[in-house]
């Protein structure tokens, strides 16, 4: 198969998830289209280094990785705020949040969700596009952001407990 | 972990989050970049013996027709690895992907390109002559991998890409310029060196003259 036919067949069926990720990740929607461009241009010449059916994670780990840098270059956020890795779960969202499982899906508009959601740091964004939005595992979340699974696992959580804490109280308003 | 409180909190993003599909231009521009190539293959693929055959005689036949110039055979395939070697520099630029490793120090460099490479590339330190070593990456040029360092001359940069040679390899020697960058090539008893840089010609010409007194 020649190249093209190989990237065509295994790399570009992955490209939404590549766009929406960038999208999320570093907001602006010139500069995600710019990055991952870069990036499936990058992953064609790597293209024999792929090995396997793991093109999605491997894609995505490029992609991710490209936006990183640009948010550093930009300094226009801290990937992950200082402190937050230390975090320990004590439940300080969840308990309190236990409301009745339909408000927030009752309530919570796209617009309030993207808002919450855009609002999170971004080592917590990535996560939550990935495992959510993506619904991809936490083995291969790990792969794509280059940290260990109980890493993925404890962001993950501590992301869901901050979108809960952001979108409670506006449901609670009406 | 994912716990039971948790799931509305899921169910909510699933449902509602906005997902961003890949705009049609970005899709075409990513279709056209990886493109099967419509220029013919240059020497570097000859050294790995693919394509060459199925593709030589219409790149012999461009070659003749198209330039209309008894150029001397290596002449061409050298602007070709120069034109795609001016690419990579230029995308290594773009895609603040200049250096996997960043080191100004060359007992770093090279040992990363260790086991990362069937060679090893000499790695030189020209701080004192003001040619500082800011680093090295894996680039890859017709399929092989090969290692790119990175020097610095003021605020310009220098790619200096390392191609092992085979053993009918011609040397390369090769002065050019493409689109403002400057490209020059030399060789040892090992590999082809091609130097790319916005730096002007002359300056490059000291950078080049430097690298070939280190010996390996």
């Amino acid at each position: 198969m020649m190249k093209s036919d190989r990237f065509e067949t295994i790399v570009l069926p992955h490209l939404d998830a590549a766009y929406n990720l960038a999208r999320w990740l570093v907001h602006d929607p010139h500069q995600a289209e710019d990055i991952v461009q870069e990036a499936c241009v990058r992953a064609f010449r790597f293209l024999d280094q792929l090995r396997g059916n793991h093109a999605r994670p491997w894609l995505l780990g490029i992609v991710r990785n490209a936006c990183i840098d640009h948010l550093r270059e930009r300094r226009a956020e801290q990937f992950l705020p200082d402190m937050d890795e230390d975090y320990v779960d004590t439940g300080q969202y969840g308990v309190e949040a236990h409301t009745p499982e339909s408000l927030l899906l009752q309530k919570c508009s796209t617009t309030q969700v993207d808002t919450a959601i855009a609002a999170l740091p971004a080592a917590y964004r990535e996560v939550i596009v990935l495992r959510e939005i993506e619904e991809m595992s936490y083995e291969l979340i790990a792969e794509v952001a280059g940290v260990p699974i109980g890493t993925v696992m404890s962001r993950l959580s501590r992301a869901r407990g901050m979108l809960r804490a952001a979108l409670l109280p506006l449901v609670r308003e009406n | 972990m994912d716990r039971q409180y948790d799931s509305d909190i899921s169910e909510l993003i699933a449902t509602r989050a906005s997902r961003h599909a890949a705009p049609a231009a970005l899709r075409n521009a990513v279709r056209r970049a990886t493109a099967a190539p419509a220029h013919p293959p240059s020497r570097v693929t000859a050294w790995l013996g693919l394509e060459w055959l199925r593709l030589s005689a219409a790149f012999a036949v461009g070659v003749l027709v198209a330039l209309l110039v008894p150029a001397t055979w290596h002449a061409v395939p050298d602007a070709t690895i120069a034109n795609e070697l001016v690419d990579s520099h230029v995308r290594s630029l773009q895609l603040a992907h200049l250096s996997d490793v960043v080191s100004t120090d060359h007992h770093t460099v090279k040992p990363w390109f260790a086991g990362k490479l069937d060679y090893s590339p000499p790695v030189h330190d020209l701080a004192p002559q003001g040619f500082p070593l800011a680093g090295g990456r894996l680039d890859v040029l017709h399929g092989r991998t090969i290692a790119a360092l990175v020097y610095k001359r003021r605020q310009h940069v220098i790619n200096v890409f390392v191609v092992p040679r085979g053993a009918d390899t011609p040397p390369a020697d090769t002065r050019l310029s493409r689109n403002g960058f400057h490209v020059q090539s030399w060789s040892d008893g090992s590999n082809s060196f091609w130097a790319v840089s916005d730096l002007n010609a002359e300056e490059l010409g000291q950078f080049v003259t430097l690298q070939q007194q280190q010996g390996d």
